[in-house]
This record gives C-alpha cells, structure tokens and sequence, in this order.
C-alpha cells in the first residue's frame, strides 16, 4: 500500500478525482466536510463517515480526503492505520465480532471463538475467501453483564457458547449455498 | 428559558403521568437480549387493551441487573398525584421477559396472573445500593428532556448561574472531596481550579467517555440512562472554569451511548440549556460530540486530546499538563463520565451532604461493573469503603454452580488481582492502592477456582501489548517481551531465570514509560505473582544450567549437562 502510493504519486491525483466525479458517495463524503468546513482536526469524523459509505478505506479514498482536507497523504494513512476501527481491506458479506472483553474472556469467549475459527477455517482478523464472513474479535463491547457476547451483523448476542455460534455462523454459510 | 419555565415543565411531565408505569429496560444488555421486542408488545398490548388511559410503557435505562434482562417493573400510583418517578414504591420485576409473554404483565394489573418470572426487588443486590450516579438510571426516560427535569434536572445549573459565583463553584466541589472517578482519584475541586486560575480566554471541558477497559461498562450506562446529567455537569464545570466549548470523547463501540448523547444535545440546545446566553445569563456553553476510533490508549488524558484533534492518539509528557496547555494549546479540564454526573446532585444536595458518604479520603459512592463468574451480573453503586465481600458475596450472590471465588480484577489493563482472603478490603482507592490493584474505573470481574491467574495474566499482557501506541519503546518493546516470557511459562518451557527477568522487566517499564498504559501494565503480573506466585512456579521447569545461568549453584548430582 505504501509502495503504491509513493510510485505513482505523481500522476495519481486526476485519477482519483476522476475515479471520484462517477461515484455519488464521493459526493456525500464531501458535503460531510463541508459541514466540518474542511477542518483538519476532523480527519476522524470524515474517516468514520468514509467507513460508513464505502465499507472500507481503500488508496483513493483516503487520498481524496487528504487531498479535500489539505493534509499530507501520510497524515492521513497514519491516522487511518492507527485506530482499530478503520480498516483498508474490505469486509465480507457477514460479519462475526467475538468480544475478547475480561468477563466474556473468563466466561469462555476463547473457546467460542476457537469453535468459529475451526468452521469457517480462518484466523480472527481474516475474511473467508470467498468473501462472505469476516471473523474480527473486539477489545470489549461493555456488554459484561451478559457475557460471553458476540455481534453477529450488528446485532449483540448475549449468552453464547460454541454450540449456539456455530449454529448461527452455519446459517450463514447455508445461506450461501441455498 | 427561566427558573419558571423549568418548573413548569416538570410539573407538566408529573401531573402527565399515568395510573400504572410499565418500566421497560432499554440499556445494550437488555437490548441485546431483546427488550425492543418485549416493548414493543407491551405497547401493542396496551393499545389492544383499550388502557392507553391509564398505563404508560416508557423506555427507561439501565435496571442493573443486567443478568436477568430483559427486565421490566410495574410501578402505580394515585391518580393526580405529583411526586417524582423514583420516590413510588417499588412494583413487581419481572426477569428475562419475552415479547411473547410481555401482554400477559397486563393481566396483573386487573388482579390476574403471569407466569413471567418475578424478581425481588428488596434483595441486597438493590437493597445495598446507594445511588447518586444512577439515581435517575432506570426511571427517567434517557431520551426526553422532559423526563429529565422533572427528576429536577437542570435546577443545579439554574442554582449555579443565577446564585453562585464561578470561585464558590470550585470552593464547592473542593469541600464535597470528590475524587476523579477515572481511575487515578485526582481531587476534582483542585483540578477544576487549576483550570480555573489560568488567565487564558480560551478553555475546553472535555468529557472522556472513552471507557476502554475490557470488563467495564459504569460509563455507558451512565450516558444511555442518564445522558442529561451528564451535560449539566460539564456546563456546571464549564462556568466554574471559564470555559465556552466541550467536548464529550466517545466511544465507537457504544453506538446506542452515541444515538442518545445526540438526542440529548439537540433536546438541550432546543430548549436553551445548551448555547449561548444559558437561562438569560451571559454564560455560553457548547458541546460537541467526538467519536473514538477503537484506540485505548486514547483514555489517556494527552492522547484523547491529540485524538480529538484528529491525530493520532499518542500521549505526550507531562508537563505541561492539559490544565495548563491541553487542547488546542489552551487550558482544558478533562474528567470522567461518572464524575461529571456526581456534579449535579452535589450542587443540588451540598458538599457537605456528598462529604459525608463514604470514607475519610474517598468520598461519595462508586459505581461498579460486576461481571465475570459471578451470579449476579450487572451494575452496582455502592458508598466508598463497602467491604469487597460485602459487594460480590451479599450482593453479587457468589461465584455460580457452587464454585469458589479465587479472586476479583479491579482497574482492568491498569490494576491487579485482589485474592479471596482479602475480601474484606474496604474499596476505596487507597485500600486498593495498598493491594497493587487501583480502583480504576470500576470494573470488578470476579474470577473462580477454575481460573488460571497466569493466563489471566498473559490475557492483560496481550492486550496492552496491541494497544501500545509504540511512542515510548520501553512500553513497545517491554510489554511484547513480557507477554513472550508469559506465554513461556504457560508453555512450561520457562525457568528460575525467566521468572527473574519478567520481575525486572515489570519494574523497567513500570518507571520508565511516558503514559499509564505502560506504567501500568505490569501490574497484572505484579499482582498476581504477589498472591499467586506458586501458580507461575508450577509451571517452572528446573534450569539446567543453575540458577545463575553459568552452571554453578547446582548441586552436585545435576551439574555440567554436555553441550
């Protein structure tokens, strides 16, 4: 990634804007910092929205905002790489986020997650090939009290054990095949 | 907006109140055990019913026992009468309500019956509360304004603006002995007058809502039950220092904490309890809401301010400290959730009145997480000085099926583990000092027999090992090694000597590192090697090269291995 924007730095800039004058997302993004009147210590918030938008932070897109928030290319990949929130790979159809707070960690939140990975063949963090469930794992989602917790598409699920997630994460992967 | 008109509105919101309040949790533990649903049935039912009259379903915040959720109370009350929500007695609780079931709560109210199951609401783990933070938390609707005031809400910042000057303000709060309820249990009083004294015009408040501490969730349930609170304090904070603009730093992970903290401005704003010229006095006060991004080192005070600042969170050293040159370079007080809604009832009731819970160094109460192998999951508020048996034994019910509690993790990342023997520490944050655990911010996880303390150990070690910002390498460098040396031990392939340089290692990056991330994070593995040390020296494997590495100290049968 950093290789890519440093070699065709040069030329790179009409493309993306290009790249961004066919997208209508580009268009929202833009009227968000507008509303922030481009301030630089915005960068967060207009990371967020981007997220939100595209799914994911790709190359064009963080150089867009740099480039709309006169900021250094760098800056702005040096901020979206050190937050957990941000990612720059997409993300599958699904999404299975294992909470790895204390209580869910002293509750068993590492076996459920171990019974997860070994369906789906793939390590906390990854996307299955064929794209259709990211397995991601959390610091803690405060949902303590009803430990061990895990979202599944955004929704909380509290109480689970390897047999319930699998079911669940199954259902995912039956739905692809039916 | 005046006095009158605050008036008005609670006695509005009071005499609006129906026969029968179905209280119907909507806090993220219960919401995600479905009490959307459970609400939403209740609505239907009650529309089906023909009693819109005289029930009224309200979302409410969080009912602490989070365990049992979805949770739902039945409150009554005479009609016409005016008195606040909270002084009713107390109705049936209903426990883990399904939206099926939820019409049958109605029969109930006609004298029938539901085989939903009920809750006592007199047992210790209500009956031992004392609630200042959540005294509005699961009565007071957290997203009407209304609701809000007629718990007398905005009346301590009415009091503040109109009666007292900025300097009694700070006076006030230095007499109440608040501490900050973070973590570290710096005095508020004199932090805001640190603030206060400095002539710059421009100062910030910011809120840190950025509860990063696995096994704590005391702040979210603070801003999704009680998100009025909140605000007041920080304008309350805003006038005693001098500041025009706050900012509330929170996290991304707590989406509904975010949706309600905006409803909450925006209600505020409307009705000129945020903005310019604040009950027709010269004061201005402004919030702004700042998403975090999934950092913890951006609970730290340096690093959430360059974070707000759209940088990346990294600290810096202090000094400066940020009531001298924060935010932006100027001035800026920065306090936790949990103290800024001790605010208004302590203007409200008195710093005496707040002064005289608790213990002589820790005043007031605190609000705690309980959670892990414990019966009785969900949040508590208790004075200071409550004996830890008292809280996870008496109210907390115990370690579940018959198990044992081995001991209970105070101040995540950043404290220690606190054995059973010592569970009749009085919590208050030199007790827990003395025990090389912190207070933290109120994270309590209790842990059984089954419970290995190394690995809870590797478990912290871990985390502050991702969450390193990498700016100072004894805490970058440091804490990857020490988890290498843990995960050695775990693997029973460390010796004598590992244990050593673990030891030493704590002790390097403990002094040296820039922020408390790294200054903390060996406590875990101090901690636990105080009271469990035979647990780590179990899983030592003898040394076949002595004690010092060089052959000699051996005795005589096991020396000189051939290399």
């Amino acid at each position: 990634m950093i290789a890519s924007l440093s070699t065709r730095k040069a030329n790179r800039l009409p493309t993306v804007l290009e790249h961004a004058s066919g997208d209508k997302r580009f268009k929202i993004l833009e009227a968000h910092m507008k509303k922030h009147q481009f301030k630089q210590d915005a960068l967060i918030e207009v990371l967020h929205k981007a997220q939100e938008l595209f799914g994911y932070l790709e190359d064009d897109l963080l150089l867009f905002i740099a480039y709309k928030l006169k900021l250094p290319a760098s800056r702005v990949y040096g901020v979206a790489t050190f937050y957990h929130f941000f990612t720059l790979k997409p993300k599958g159809q699904h999404t299975c986020v294992v909470c790895m707070g204390t209580a869910c960690y002293v509750r068993g939140a590492g076996k459920v997650l171990g019974a997860i990975e070994e369906q789906v063949r793939v390590k906390a963090g990854e996307t299955t090939p064929d794209n259709q469930i990211s397995l991601l794992t959390a610091r803690c989602i405060g949902a303590c009290g009803i430990a061990p917790a895990v979202v599944y598409d955004g929704t909380v699920t509290p109480r689970q054990t390897p047999e319930s997630a699998l079911a669940r994460v199954k259902g995912w992967i039956g739905d692809d095949h039916g | 907006m005046i006095m009158d008109d605050l008036i008005e509105i609670a006695q509005k919101e009071r005499a609006s109140r129906k026969r029968y309040t179905i209280r119907c949790c909507m806090a993220a533990g219960c919401m995600s055990s479905g009490s959307k649903g459970v609400k939403e049935a209740l609505e239907k039912a009650v529309k089906e019913t023909g009693l819109e009259g005289e029930v009224e379903v309200r979302g409410v915040g969080c009912m602490k026992l989070c365990c049992q959720g979805p949770l739902v109370q039945v409150d009554s009350q005479e009609p016409g009468a005016t008195v606040e929500i909270r002084s009713l007695a107390q109705g049936p609780l209903y426990q883990k309500v399904t939206p099926e079931e939820a019409a049958s709560l109605l029969n109930t109210l006609r004298g029938g019956t539901t085989a939903v199951a009920q809750g006592d609401p007199q047992q210790p783990f209500f009956a031992d509360q004392f609630s200042i933070v959540l005294a509005n938390s699961g009565y007071i609707d957290p997203e009407r304004i209304e609701s809000y005031i007629a718990a007398d809400g905005y009346h301590s910042l009415h009091h503040v603006l109109r009666e007292m000057t900025a300097k009694e303000v700070v006076e006030m709060m230095i007499k109440s002995g608040l501490r900050g309820r973070g973590g570290a249990g710096y005095p508020t009083g004199l932090k805001w007058a640190t603030v206060a004294k400095t002539a710059n015009l421009q100062k910030y408040v910011i809120c840190n809502a950025d509860e990063g501490d696995p096994g704590a969730f005391m702040d979210r349930s603070v801003l999704e039950s009680d998100p009025h609170s909140v605000l007041e304090g920080m304008a309350v904070a805003a006038y005693a220092v001098g500041a025009s603009q706050g900012f509330i730093y929170v996290r991304a992970e707590y989406p509904l904490a975010i949706a309600r903290l905006q409803t909450a401005i925006k209600q505020a704003k409307q009705y000129g309890l945020l903005g310019s010229g604040i009950f027709e006095s010269p004061f201005s006060f402004n919030i702004d809401l700042r998403i975090g991004a999934g950092a913890f080192v951006c609970g730290e005070e340096t690093a959430l301010m360059a974070s707000v600042e759209g940088k990346r969170g990294t600290p810096r050293p202090r000094p400066p400290f940020p009531a001298e040159s924060g935010l932006y370079n100027c001035p800026t007080l920065i306090n936790n959730v949990e103290t800024f809604a001790n605010v208004p009832p302590i203007v409200r009731k008195g710093a005496e009145w707040f002064a005289g819970i608790g213990t002589e160094k820790s005043k007031g109460t605190k609000v705690f997480a309980l959670a892990g192998k414990i019966n009785n999951t969900g949040l508590i508020e208790v004075p200071m000085g409550t004996p830890l048996r008292n809280i996870v034994e008496r109210m907390g019910g115990g370690a579940p099926d018959g198990g044992k509690i081995k001991a209970v993790q105070t101040g995540g990342p950043s404290g220690g583990c606190i054995p059973a023997e010592a569970l009749d520490t009085p919590v208050d944050y030199d007790s827990l000092t003395k025990l090389g655990s912190i207070m933290g911010s109120g994270g309590m996880i209790v842990m059984d027999e089954t419970t290995r303390m190394v690995d809870v150990a590797r478990f912290f070690m871990e985390f502050c090992m991702d969450e390193s910002c990498g700016k100072c390498i004894p805490c970058r460098v440091g804490t990857v090694q020490m988890h290498h040396l843990l995960c050695k031990i775990l693997e029973g392939k460390a010796t004598q000597r590992d244990l050593k340089t673990l030891e030493e290692l704590c002790d390097m990056v403990r002094s040296t590192s820039l922020c408390g991330l790294g200054q903390t994070a060996p406590n875990p593995v101090l901690s636990t090697l105080r009271f469990f040390r035979s647990e780590y020296t179990d899983l030592l494997k003898e040394d076949l090269f002595g004690p010092n590495g060089n052959g000699s100290g051996h005795g005589k049968d096991a020396l000189a291995p051939t290399i």
